[in-house]
């Protein structure tokens, strides 16, 4: 049940980003969600985009650094309290959130959020046994 | 300004080279029966210690170089046994392993002693107190000046390096006449001072010696007018004895006289090692002739720079050499510490999630090198996590100040950014203006 997201080390340089999202639309993929990242030197790009073999084969052409992280999809209601439902069991149990995003689902009213835990197995498992709607890999990409 | 040892300081020329050929002779004899590299390099370009018979003669004996005293590491170029080693002072190599340089009894006096006459050269005398901001440690500038400050017979106040605040309190307070230092680190001084709203003008400076890494004539005017003292500047390096090799006089700040009862300078140029007219530029080669533990014969500094057999008014017979104006190899200096680019390399192969492909960028802010080290990021070293990005930042960063005991700001930066030219990485950008 875990999808993958690419992320992409970029300098702090005028117009770095610029690129990526240029490449990407010539490669004709489309950026799901996205989040960034920063120190004052670098950033780090996260992105669950349509098609990641495209854009990784993309990117590394034209000779940016690419990674591929597996991470868990979630659907959270959009009402008071929404999120700690998830994140509370998670808590209880030990399980650190390293990062998380979020983007609006276009099919509902819910919203997707995008997290990498400490421990992403563990995670599924519990989230499973709370009923909380883990979203699968393949779903994300083409919502 | 008074001459610490006029008899020597001001002897005539004709007497000053029989007494180097002297001693150059009992030297070579020295190394060729106590030294085996010596006596094998000799051997291997037909030379014997007898072939010695003029200052002349010098020139057929081979040279020495860093990477001799690396393979010799680190005590095999020692001329007496170590039971006759009273002190050992270290400076950073091409590599992983430093320089290794002993001293006997003798030894210590004959540096103390021409630290003596540097400092006097510089307007010291035993009425005054020295505010010593040279390091103390492995690095031969602080216990240097130290020893020399004591057989001038002035106080000195062994502060060394850092706690810069402390250091203000204490020239407020102590009131020192001197000052001695890298001049970096005594500009870094006068910023902090600055800061603290004290001005040198209300302090009792009349004179600072300043060394251990080159600076040019508008730093000196930086420094004369932010500190209101004289500046003058100090030649040196650890192989050679330390600092006190060479000196600028007070009366003319112009050249700095090499302590020629004690050492031979040669001008060389770089490529073909042949030594070059009296006045022409070229890298500055030394022969040392009293020393006993470390004795160096023709060794090559690296620095380039031109001697210059003028009459000087300060009164002194010694040469004077110019202001070093750079080096034959890649060799940088930050903050008084030598790097070579090599040894950041060395640094960078030993932590394996990344590529030695790297950039040294030498800064000067305000007043302080800085040295950027700028590595490409791999995929192998690449995360999606920040921190993770973040420790392997450090972690070289750690290791470089450990091994080369160099503070360095590590920056990962995207691959094939560093430019390379005709297939060679372009490996250091010095921005300083020296």
């Amino acid at each position: 049940m875990l999808a993958e997201q690419i992320s992409i080390f970029l300098e702090n340089k005028e117009g770095r980003l610029a690129e990526v999202t240029a490449i990407l639309s010539d490669a004709g993929v489309n950026i799901r969600a996205l989040s960034l990242a920063d120190t004052t030197d670098f950033g780090i790009l996260r992105m669950i985009v349509s098609d990641n073999v495209k854009a990784e084969a993309a990117l590394k052409k034209e000779g940016f650094t690419v990674g591929k992280t597996k991470i868990v999809a979630v659907e959270v209601t959009d009402e008071p309290g929404g999120l700690n439902q998830v994140l509370d069991p998670l808590c209880a149990n030990d399980i650190n959130v390293e990062y998380m995003y979020a983007f609006a689902n276009p099919k509902c009213q819910n919203a997707i959020m995008i997290f990498r835990f400490d421990d992403s197995d563990r995670a599924l498992e519990i989230l499973k046994e709370k009923n909380i709607k883990v979203i699968a890999g393949e779903e994300v990409y083409n919502l | 300004m008074p001459i610490f040892n006029i008899p020597f300081e001001t002897l005539p020329r004709e007497e000053l080279e029989s007494l180097q050929l002297k001693r150059l002779q009992t030297t070579i004899e020295r190394v060729y029966a106590n030294v085996p590299f010596y006596r094998e390099s000799f051997d291997a370009h037909g030379v014997s210690p007898a072939d010695i018979t003029s200052l002349k003669d010098l020139a057929r004996i081979p040279f020495t170089t860093k990477t001799d005293l690396r393979d010799n590491y680190p005590y095999d170029l020692f001329a007496v046994p170590m039971q006759n080693v009273v002190r050992i002072h270290a400076s950073s190599g091409t590599t992983g392993k430093p320089t290794v340089v002993g001293y006997t009894k003798r030894d210590i006096d004959t540096w103390s002693e021409l630290m003596a006459r540097s400092l006097a050269a510089g307007g010291g005398t035993p009425d005054d107190i020295i505010h010593n901001a040279f390091g103390y440690g492995l690095f031969t500038g602080g216990l240097g000046a130290h020893y020399g400050a004591e057989k001038l017979g002035a106080s000195v106040i062994p502060v060394s390096g850092g706690n810069t605040k402390r250091q203000i309190t204490i020239m407020q307070d102590f009131k020192p006449t001197m000052l001695t230092g890298t001049p970096s680190y005594i500009l870094h001084l006068a910023e902090v001072a600055d800061e603290m709203g004290v001005s040198f003008e209300n302090l009792s400076f009349k004179s600072g010696i300043f060394g251990a890494e080159p600076w040019s004539e508008s730093m000196r005017s930086e420094l004369e007018n932010k500190l209101c003292l004289r500046a003058i500047d100090i030649y040196g390096l650890s192989e050679v004895m330390g600092p006190g090799v060479s000196i600028e006089c007070y009366e003319e700040q112009a050249g700095l006289h090499i302590f020629e009862d004690h050492f031979i300078a040669e001008i060389i140029d770089p490529d073909s090692g042949e030594v070059l007219p009296m006045g022409r530029t070229g890298e500055l080669v030394f022969t040392s002739l009293t020393k006993e533990a470390f004795p160096v014969i023709r060794y090559r500094t690296k620095d380039i720079t031109s001697l210059n057999p003028e009459p000087c008014s300060c009164g002194r017979t010694h040469i004077r050499m110019n202001k070093p104006t750079g080096r034959s190899d890649d060799m940088l200096i930050i903050r008084g510490v030598n790097v070579f680019p090599s040894q950041i390399e060395s640094v960078l192969m030993e932590t394996p999630e990344i590529q030695p492909h790297y950039q040294l960028v030498v800064d000067r802010k305000g007043n302080l090198d800085t040295l950027t080290v700028n590595v490409e990021i791999s995929e192998d070293s690449f995360s999606d996590a920040i921190k993770n990005l973040q420790r392997l930042e450090s972690k070289i960063s750690d290791n470089i100040k450990e091994y080369l005991g160099v503070s360095a700001q590590v920056k990962l930066v995207e691959p094939k950014t560093i430019e390379r030219s005709q297939g060679k990485a372009v490996r250091v950008i010095d921005n300083r203006e020296i």
